[in-house]
């Protein structure tokens, strides 16, 4: 009986040892004969044809070579945008995950985590059938068509409006990324206490009527805020400041005072369960950030050098800004102080990555550092809200002040957006950039804030947004999952 | 035979488990444990908000030995785990009734 299997075996061994062999030698023999034939062609035409055909055929070697040349920085930049494209995925699971699943408390950490880990799912699928179509698709100054929906027409070949050098597909998937991580970012503002079903319903609504637009309106064809493609107010947003932390943060402002307070908030103590697990998800979004801002080059040159430096420098600049103000206030510089500032410098580089100078991203991220602080600790205690891990106070304030200081900062040297030599921002003498940032980020706010309070709306008077006390109580884990992150008991 | 309960820094387990050894301890038990005195605990910082955490980790030893070793247990735990500073813990010791080997039904002080 084992002498057949044996024998099956070892010529099957044989038989793709024999195929192998046989495929390098086909994949390496066209490169051979190409470097060898070409000059023995052109003497051959030189001696023995006349020079129209000595024309056509060198014709035919450049539009070869023209190919060839582009075929390699296609393969370049699409190889850089997949990566990009995971590492956004990754600041969404584990990262986003860890970072906000560490901040609440031991009894509501899946659930904490399963609502970034929901939207990996759902706002995919969603993407596919219409949400890519009306951010990214042909339509109007505020929203895209559904000719795009289901993804029809969307390819291999790229679009030369949106990348000339990446698939289509490519593009679209890089895009899905934001998408998701936008919503997921909201839900450290209702933490421990929203029901899995309303979160997921208002998530997908929120996705299609204010994600969707505002992604048109910034980065779409024709959008109102397009800095490129035909905008009325060209408003500077290299990643997502406005599409990404304004909408998600001024939208989880609206859902934290919508729900109110959590059981016994602020006298019971609730403090994060695990800032070791906050740490590891900080520093991934950390990494992942590269992918977020240097992959929003839509390419792999110049650009994309740019954009990641600057969003190293912020990070850095602002990890210690925000790590210098609690030292003085607090006496220590906590760690969860330190991950919270390089968040809060990488939402603030975001927009102006890719615009900026790294000497400029140093002063966006120290700025943005002190400000978020002054955020989370200061004017959430005045005002009261439950913004449970501080979604708005990061990303609503990060975002807001980064988009600003992008139209302050913006230089031509590094991007040329508008011409070259044509000033860019503030500091270049384009001083209405500024307004026209501010017409961006005063966009994002309104549509953030009327769009989320009619979902919030709609989604309560159907569903009901908050759990029993009850299920409160015994936390998320347990009562929208029916089951436990840490089993003590096993 | 007495119970000797000993609540102590977390720190010096190590130097009172030798120390105990030392003088011939046969049986300890230890467990990690949480709790304050008079101590009341710290205050904890997290972005700003202030936490007092009131329950301390310790350690907590257990053990019962013959009545002639009490004195000497409780002198090498004081000796060993006193750092005299607040929150070095405290020593219970109670009698005990009855001692019984589970493997061979042995009674007594010979159990231990």
């Amino acid at each position: 009986m084992r002498l057949p299997v044996v024998k099956v075996f070892l010529s099957s061994l044989f038989a793709l040892t024999l195929t192998l062999t046989v495929g390098v030698f086909l994949s390496c023999s066209p490169v051979a004969m190409a470097q060898t034939t070409a000059p023995v062609a052109t003497t051959e035409l030189a001696s023995s044809t006349g020079d129209s055909a000595r024309m056509a055929a060198l014709e035919k070697q450049v539009a070869d070579q023209t190919a060839a040349i582009a075929a390699a920085q296609t393969a370049g930049d699409n190889a850089w945008m997949l990566v990009s494209a995971a590492l956004v995925l990754m600041m969404s699971g584990p990262g986003l995950a860890l970072f906000y699943g560490g901040l609440v408390r031991k009894k509501n950490i899946l659930g904490t985590m399963m609502q970034t880990f929901a939207m990996m799912a759902v706002i995919t699928v969603l993407w596919a059938l219409v949400t890519y179509s009306l951010a990214f698709g042909d339509g109007g100054a505020f929203i895209g068509g559904l000719h795009n929906a289901f993804l029809h027409g969307v390819g291999l070949m790229p679009d030369k409006d949106y990348a000339a050098t990446i698939p289509l597909q490519t593009f679209m998937v890089y895009q899905l990324m934001f998408a998701i991580i936008t919503p997921a970012l909201i839900t450290g503002a209702f933490a421990e206490r929203m029901k899995f079903s309303a979160m997921l319903v208002f998530m997908i609504l929120w996705a299609i009527f204010i994600y969707s637009p505002m992604a048109h309106m910034v980065w779409g064809k024709h959008g109102l805020l397009n800095a490129t493609l035909g905008g009325k107010f060209p408003c500077l947003d290299f990643a997502g400041g406005t599409v990404v932390h304004v909408t998600s943060g001024v939208s989880a402002l609206v859902t934290a005072i919508y729900l109110g307070k959590r059981l016994g908030y602020p006298k019971v103590p609730m403090p994060p369960h695990s800032v070791v697990l906050s740490f590891i998800g900080a520093c991934m979004l950390w990494v992942g950030w590269f992918g977020f801002n240097a992959g929003s080059a839509l390419g792999a040159g110049t650009l994309a050098t740019s954009a990641f430096v600057a969003t190293h420098f912020g990070a850095a600049a602002a990890a210690i800004s925000w790590s210098v103000a609690e030292w003085i206030r607090q006496g220590k510089p906590s760690a969860l102080g330190a991950i919270s500032g390089a968040v809060a410098g990488l939402v603030a580089i975001t927009p102006a990555a890719g615009f900026v100078t790294p000497m400029s991203a140093l002063w966006i991220g120290a700025i943005a550092g002190v400000f978020c602080y002054f955020m989370v600790v200061k004017v959430k205690a005045w005002f009261g809200y439950d913004d449970s891990l501080d979604a708005f106070g990061v990303h609503g304030a990060g975002g807001t002040l980064g988009a600003l200081l992008t139209g302050i900062f913006a230089n031509s040297v590094i991007n040329p957006i508008f011409g070259a030599g044509k000033p860019t921002g503030l500091l270049e003498g384009n001083a209405h950039q500024l307004l026209n940032q501010f017409v961006g980020v005063s966009i994002a706010w309104s549509l953030s804030i009327v769009g989320t309070l009619v979902i919030l709306f709609l989604v309560d008077k159907t569903l009901g947004l908050r759990v029993s006390e009850d299920d409160e109580k015994e936390g998320l884990d347990l009562s929208q999952h029916g089951e436990e992150g840490y089993d003590w008991a096993h | 035979m007495q119970k000797i309960e000993a609540v102590i820094q977390p720190s010096k387990l190590d130097a009172v488990k030798d120390a105990l050894v030392e003088i011939g301890v046969e049986g300890i038990t230890i467990l990690e444990a949480r709790g304050h005195g008079r101590q009341k605990g710290h205050t904890e910082f997290y972005r700003g908000r202030e936490y007092s955490v009131d329950l301390l980790p310790k350690v907590k030893l257990e053990m019962v030995v013959p009545d002639e070793m009490v004195e000497k247990t409780i002198q090498a735990i004081i000796t060993t785990a006193r750092t005299g500073k607040i929150g070095d813990g405290k020593i219970f010791v109670s009698k005990i009734d009855e001692a019984i080997r589970i493997r061979n039904d042995e009674r007594g002080e010979i159990a231990l």
